[in-house]
């Protein structure tokens, strides 16, 4: 993990030659003449614009619209990565909601003291109010993005857990759907495990966690903070495959008990709310009353079981930067097994000897909020000038317990196509977890973000990243 | 369906209709001066009022001229009704209701608004006006054809036509109100030039030129006057559009199997429409007629927003 040896590169390794998973369509790309692929990157590009897949980007007033770059090289991996990545994941999330569901309840492993106390007490996105609540079917994370980082042949990584609201998800149908147009052949070619069935799964998932108070078929709602959301384009996407409806908060209020939208034929009761909201929006009654986009009185119904609300509120905690650093101990609690899948190794910088090494080795690290996310406020040190580590120093004295820190890992390449040819960039990847009393459901494939930039290593696309479609081949 | 749905629907079909509707004015326009020789700012005075938008426009110009009015209605952010801005508004409310529509009819309004921001990025010059106005009038032309051809017939496909139909009656009873004067017998007026091209363009603001002529309809105002306003095979005629309106509303009180106040308002508008004809309409006053109709289009379009629950 030393920042001097050469990065893995997941479509050549270490030599010339393909590895396994890439030979096959390594071999069509040879055949290929680039002004071709040239003219078909183009014509993807424009389908995006056509089709709208566009996102916001918070902070610039001039083309609010933009879309994310997408790279026509997959991302491949083979069945039996995909196995070891897929088990792994199952493990960790059926950990993360027995987590939730203990620390809301009994706190056994704060009695137990695997975890400070006060790393939950004193955490903002720890919700006093889901104290004792239980959720419809015992689900906390219906929805879960484990972000997954690779540094050789057998090595991976869960860089973060996002248990609140991943997104990202319609990028990675979309993806597939642009591939399919655009190089139909490759598909014949190649056996890949199709991502299309998602939004399905989705909606029987939620189906699955329908509260108490719903009789018959569940009535499912996607509730979005609106148009100028960063990520409305994948609400609207995700309401009309799985036929659910897409509202605002202004659609809903509570009547009778329920939580019901406002139809042209009057109000009707919702059963299962999947939020685009976060937490502190939900509940103008209950969290910040100033929150014009959720739903006055919306966790009272929740607390009687007059709805489920996906995520549930209060799942945050588990997603929290300072809460990761314990979840190796967290999947040993719960399931009684080393975890399968490794964290990144992490410094606490509320703890004083960990904050003294991270102080004298910023230019090797990568510092984190606690609760940040999308690239945001974050410090690579190997990249960052001599100022801005110094100024990074000043914030991270003045709030330690606000930030972590990690090595800088030489994250795993894959090809992107430029006008040159092949050249290795950075990625990660993100698989779906679906979370039901049925079980766990992980759709082979995900969003694999790249750093389009040479060299670069966050793959953010509010920092200039871009996407890949992502082949999970099926032998 | 949510009532935001249906709101959004109602609207984005509205500003696609009133975009097109636009472009058609500055069409109108410019061929008076083309065809004139005396000072025209009467005649886009006019086109500013039959945009209603003549109040705003003054207070940020001070005089009426022909590429500020041109520019006004075509590009210009700060007016609500202008092409782009109406082109933005129906994009934005069709993001509102995706859900609601094909991948056809929202690439189709996508496109729209893609092309036009390009198109109407800087003003435009009288070489390339035309090129424009038939870009809005295509545009307009490829929503409609997705909608048609692949909308479920439903209450969604139902609340697009009912914003379009009121949309086109308050469009085109503001042009006959605009020129009623022109269609007013007049001693000193009759058989003059002007009239004519005043007749002409009149017919043109509403797309209606060439079915007129194709009648064989003798020209004059009452024709013109009884074309537009009761002719129902036109499909622009503001008695057509209240069949529509009416039929649309019907089926909305089948689907839901329930009867609404709007069906009642559109119901009485339709049939003073049906029983009268052009030479009671100018017995009791064309600009009173009109007016009526005007003010019950109004009252129309604000019950079946509450009939449906557009808003909280």
């Amino acid at each position: 993990m030393s920042k001097d040896k050469q990065p893995f590169d997941e479509m050549f390794g270490t030599g010339d030659e393909p590895r396994e998973p890439y030979k096959s369509y390594h071999k069509w790309f040879e055949g290929e003449q680039n002004a071709r692929l040239r003219r078909k990157a183009e014509e993807a590009e424009q389908a995006f614009r056509r089709t709208g897949i566009t996102f916001n980007v918070y902070g610039r007033e001039e083309a609010n619209e933009r879309l994310i770059p997408f790279d026509i090289v997959p991302h491949v991996l083979s069945k039996r990565e995909w196995q070891k990545l897929s088990e792994g994941i199952e493990q960790r999330v059926r950990a993360l909601n027995a987590f939730l569901h203990d620390i809301y309840h009994r706190q056994e492993i704060l009695k137990a003291g695997r975890i400070p106390a006060h790393m939950i007490s004193n955490n903002e996105a720890y919700l006093p109010k889901m104290i004792g609540v239980e959720p419809p079917g015992s689900i906390y994370t219906h929805i879960v993005g484990t972000d997954i980082v690779r540094t050789g042949e057998d090595e991976f990584f869960v860089l973060e857990d996002n248990a609140r609201t991943p997104s990202g998800v319609s990028y990675m149908l979309e993806n597939r759907e642009t591939m399919f147009e655009m190089f139909p052949e490759l598909f014949i070619q190649n056996r890949v495990c199709p991502v299309s069935t998602y939004p399905k799964r989705l909606r029987r998932s939620l189906a699955a966690c329908a509260p108490p108070a719903c009789d018959g078929k569940p009535v499912i709602a996607v509730l979005t903070p609106g148009i100028h959301n960063s990520a409305y384009f994948e609400h609207a996407f995700l309401a009309d495959e799985m036929g659910a409806e897409l509202v605002e908060g202004h659609d809903l209020r509570v009547v009778n008990g329920r939580v019901a939208m406002r139809t042209t034929q009057g109000y009707t009761a919702v059963d299962v709310l999947y939020r685009r909201v976060d937490d502190a929006f939900l509940d103008p009654l209950n969290f910040n009353p100033d929150s014009m986009l959720g739903v006055p009185g919306i966790l009272d119904v929740y607390r009687a079981g007059g709805i489920t609300i996906a995520n549930a509120p209060g799942t945050g905690i588990s997603d929290d930067k300072a809460i990761y650093s314990y979840m190796p101990d967290i999947v040993e609690f719960y399931t009684g097994e080393k975890a399968k899948l490794p964290n990144v190794p992490t410094w606490r910088c509320s703890e004083p000897d960990s904050l003294a090494y991270v102080l004298d080795n910023l230019s090797e690290l990568v510092v984190k909020e606690v609760h940040g996310s999308g690239g945001y406020g974050m410090l690579v040190g190997p990249a960052a000038s001599r100022k801005e580590i110094a100024d990074f120093r000043a914030k991270l004295k003045a709030k330690p317990d606000g930030y972590i820190a990690q090595p800088t890992l030489a994250l795993s390449t894959v090809p992107i196509f430029t006008n040159k040819g092949l050249a290795p960039r950075h990625v990660d990847l993100r698989p779906f977890v679906l979370v039901s009393p049925n079980g766990i459901d992980i759709t082979p494939g995900g969003l694999t973000r790249v750093a389009l930039k040479k060299g670069s290593l966050v793959v953010n696309s509010s920092q200039g990243g871009g996407t890949k479609d992502t082949w999970v081949l099926e032998s | 369906m949510l009532g935001k749905t249906a709101g959004g629907l109602f609207w984005m079909c509205r500003y696609l209709e009133r975009s097109a509707n636009n472009a058609r004015l500055i069409e109108a326009g410019s061929r008076m001066t083309m065809t004139r020789s005396a000072p025209d700012d009467a005649e886009w005075e006019s086109v500013l009022s039959t945009a209603n938008v003549k109040e705003m426009f003054l207070q940020t110009h001070e005089h009426v001229k022909r590429s500020d009015v041109i520019d006004y209605i075509l590009r210009d952010r700060s007016n609500p009704s202008s092409v782009m801005s109406v082109v933005e508004a129906a994009r934005n409310n069709a993001r509102v209701v995706r859900v609601a529509l094909t991948r056809e009819v929202w690439e189709a309004v996508n496109d729209t608004w893609m092309k036009l921001k390009d198109a109407l990025s800087q003003r435009v010059s009288d070489a390339d006006l035309p090129n424009v106005l038939e870009l809005i009038r295509q545009q307009s032309a490829q929503v409609r054809g997705a909608l048609h051809g692949t909308m479920l017939r439903n209450d969604i496909f139902n609340f697009c036509r009912i914003g379009t139909f009121t949309e086109r009656a308050d469009n085109v009873a503001r042009i006959l109100d605009v020129k009623y004067f022109v269609l007013l017998p007049s001693v000193s007026m009759v058989g003059s030039t002007i009239d004519n091209f005043q007749w002409e363009a009149i017919l043109r603001s509403a797309a209606a030129e060439r079915s007129f002529a194709w009648l064989n309809k003798e020209s004059g105002p009452r024709a013109i006057a009884e074309f537009l306003i009761l002719d129902q095979r036109l499909p622009r005629s503001i008695a057509f559009c209240y069949s529509n309106l009416s039929r649309n509303l019907g089926y909305l009180e089948q689907e839901y199997g329930e009867a609404r106040p709007s069906r009642e308002l559109c119901e009485a508008t339709l049939s003073r429409l049906i029983s009268t004809d052009v030479e009671t309409i100018f017995d009791g006053g064309l600009h009173e007629f009109i007016q009526s109709i005007l003010q019950s289009n109004n009252a129309l379009g604000l019950q079946i927003e509450k009939d449906y629950r557009f808003y909280a």
